[in-house]
């Protein structure tokens, strides 16, 4: 079971990633990490006749892979942790309803992936079953039209602004078996700093992010020199540089250790994305293309996974609200657990 | 054609579009309110019979952008009122920019009909 | 941590890289200027066949608005505005822009309260508060003529 270190939970017996798939369309297969996807669809529709419907056909796709790759059937799944952006989550819930798996959708804006692979990672180790998925994505198009503005209208977007992924990425947690593990996790607290300006989220994401490393090292006793990468979800350029600031008042340095999925997914001057990439398929896609085959193929040994998450809706930001921001840490290891 | 009245249109447009667009990077007016303060200064100036001066100077660069719209609602509204008295006052606006309101309304029904959202490259 | 709100705000805008304002004002500048000049390429042409300033004018509004349509349904609009900015949102084309592009967007969510309803979800306010400052103005001008 796990062991509480402060708001830090050590888990002891180290649920496994099974298996996980990435799915994107152009943008992101034009990306550095575009040959790592499992599947890149050049049509962002999906053959479907609306935004939604590509979302939500994108995320079952993204499942269907990951099941597929772990030589799983729907049936041996015993629970979904599931979320995306839009509104009541519908990519998740219309995208997954004929899996006939039972189903838990959650909410955590772009830090979606984070928040349901610690949840599935806490159920089976906590015995409740045997295999959990993880799932989230969103979608360039949906999300524009529901938080921005039509396609095809003509706004120009500030420098600080990010491109939300059209991707989508699935992983499956084990109580048993081989792959990585998932050794601790430290959920989030709600952080607020003013910001107000919706096209800034890196900003109102960073402290956090700050926040929850600041106590996961306080919790456990590790240096950042005990980890190969800590990776932060969707602050792209400017928050990034805000969290490596938050983090040096706090005395941590991460120095060439930090990474960033906003900055990974792009490259951000030729794919003109302005400050990178978000949306919760942003740091799904990333983890489950890049960082979990890296810990499989043991080019990377211990990562902690922290995904980002702005929880506004565009009703609060018209209210004069301003964005509060929430980050998950995952320590995920190649090592077998139990081994210091 | 006259050169100069072309240069005279392509300044004065491109000047209101500028200040449209120091709104944009220097406050934090979104593009939606630039708009509506646009149309509300062009019913003011209008209204004050400022903007007539810059119409007769630049004619469409000063009736293209929005206060050119705002001033057409204020010159329409006056006009009315003279023709048929208090009644203007509510009728007037509306009909001076009929065309430009119904043609767009129009033309958008077709586009919805017609045209399919698509993705940015 | 100790660090205020404003503190933060002063970090943060400090990280953020400042519009491009002189290439933003510039193009905008430009194709702003551009898109009044093609108007007044028409007026000139429609008021050598012999029409009056008024009717001309109306009819340029109505051919940029159709043009403005016609760009936006070809999905062309969006990409010249991402480079005009204030440019291609302040002369009429942009109202047009506007309209058309919710329509297409939302056509998805119904012929009435999706492409009829959302159609005015941009353009709305403009006319909103256009059509009531000029009922305004017409109360004052009739009561103080």
């Amino acid at each position: 079971m796990a062991l509480r270190k402060g708001s830090t939970l050590l888990l002891t017996q180290g649920p496994v990633i099974r298996s996980f798939a990435a799915v994107g369309s152009k943008m992101e297969g034009e990306g550095p990490l575009g040959p790592s996807f499992d599947l890149i669809c050049e049509d962002s529709a999906f053959g479907q006749d609306s935004w939604e419907k590509a979302e939500a056909s994108m995320q079952k796709k993204a499942l269907d892979l990951a099941i597929q790759k772990g030589a799983f059937s729907p049936e041996e799944i015993d629970v979904l942790f599931a979320g995306d952006l839009l509104n009541q989550c519908i990519s998740s819930t219309y995208g997954l309803r004929d899996l006939n798996i039972p189903f838990l959708g959650v909410y955590g804006a772009c830090s979606t992936m984070a928040e349901s692979l610690m949840m599935a990672s806490l159920f089976v180790e906590g015995g409740f079953g045997e295999l959990a998925g993880a799932v989230t994505s969103s979608h360039f198009c949906s999300a524009e039209r529901q938080f921005r503005f039509p396609l095809e209208y003509g706004s120009q977007r500030p420098p600080s602004a990010q491109w939300t992924a059209t991707a989508s990425g699935a992983v499956v947690v084990g109580r048993q078996g081989t792959g990585p593990r998932v050794r601790a996790v430290t959920p989030g607290r709600i952080r607020d700093l003013g910001i107000t300006d919706a096209n800034n989220m890196g900003a109102a994401m960073a402290p956090a992010a700050a926040d929850t490393i600041s106590r996961f090292f306080t919790d456990t006793g590790y240096q950042p020199e005990d980890f190969d990468l800590v990776v932060t979800g969707d602050l792209a350029h400017v928050g990034s540089q805000l969290l490596l600031q938050l983090l040096e008042r706090d005395g941590v340095r991460l120095e060439g250790r930090h990474r960033d999925c906003g900055l990974l997914l792009y490259d951000r001057k030729r794919q003109q994305v302005d400050s990178g990439g978000s949306g919760c398929g942003c740091s799904a896609s990333v983890l489950c293309s890049s960082l979990l085959p890296r810990l499989l193929d043991g080019s990377l040994r211990n990562i902690l996974f922290v995904a980002t998450g702005a929880l506004m809706s565009p009703t609060a930001v018209q209210q004069g609200e301003s964005i509060p921001g929430i980050a998950h840490l995952l320590w995920l290891s190649a090592a077998p657990a139990g081994k210091e | 054609m006259n050169l100069f009245v072309l240069l005279k249109a392509f300044l004065v447009g491109g000047s209101l579009c500028l200040i449209g667009q120091l709104l944009i990077d220097r406050t934090k007016l979104t593009p939606a309110r630039i708009l509506v303060a646009y149309v509300v200064a062009g019913v003011l100036l209008g209204g004050l019979g400022i903007y007539q001066h810059l119409i007769d100077f630049a004619g469409a660069g000063a009736t293209v952008p929005l206060t050119g719209f705002g001033a057409l609602l204020a010159k329409g509204t006056r006009q009315a009122i003279q023709e048929q008295g208090p009644l203007g006052i509510l009728s007037g606006g509306l009909t001076a920019c009929a065309p430009g309101v119904a043609g767009a309304i129009v033309l958008s029904l077709l586009a919805g009909f017609f045209s399919r959202s698509k993705d940015k490259p | 941590m100790g660090l205020t709100p404003k503190d933060y705000q002063q970090m943060s805008q400090e990280a953020s890289p400042p519009s491009r304002t002189v290439k933003n004002g510039a193009m905008a500048f430009l194709i702003g200027g551009s898109i009044c000049t093609l108007g007044q390429i028409v007026l000139e042409l429609l008021k050598s066949m012999g029409m009056e300033q008024d009717q001309a004018s109306a009819l340029v509004s109505l051919s940029l608005v159709l043009l403005s349509v016609l760009l936006t349904s070809f999905g062309l609009y969006d990409r010249v505005a991402r480079i005009a900015g204030a440019g291609t949102l302040v002369p009429i084309t942009g109202f047009a822009n506007a309209m058309s592009s919710a329509a297409i967007e939302f056509r998805s969510e119904g012929l009435v309260l999706g492409l009829g309803a959302k159609m005015f979800s941009i353009a709305g306010p403009v006319l909103v508060y256009g059509i009531s400052a000029g009922v305004l103005y017409g109360l004052i001008y009739y009561f103080i003529r």
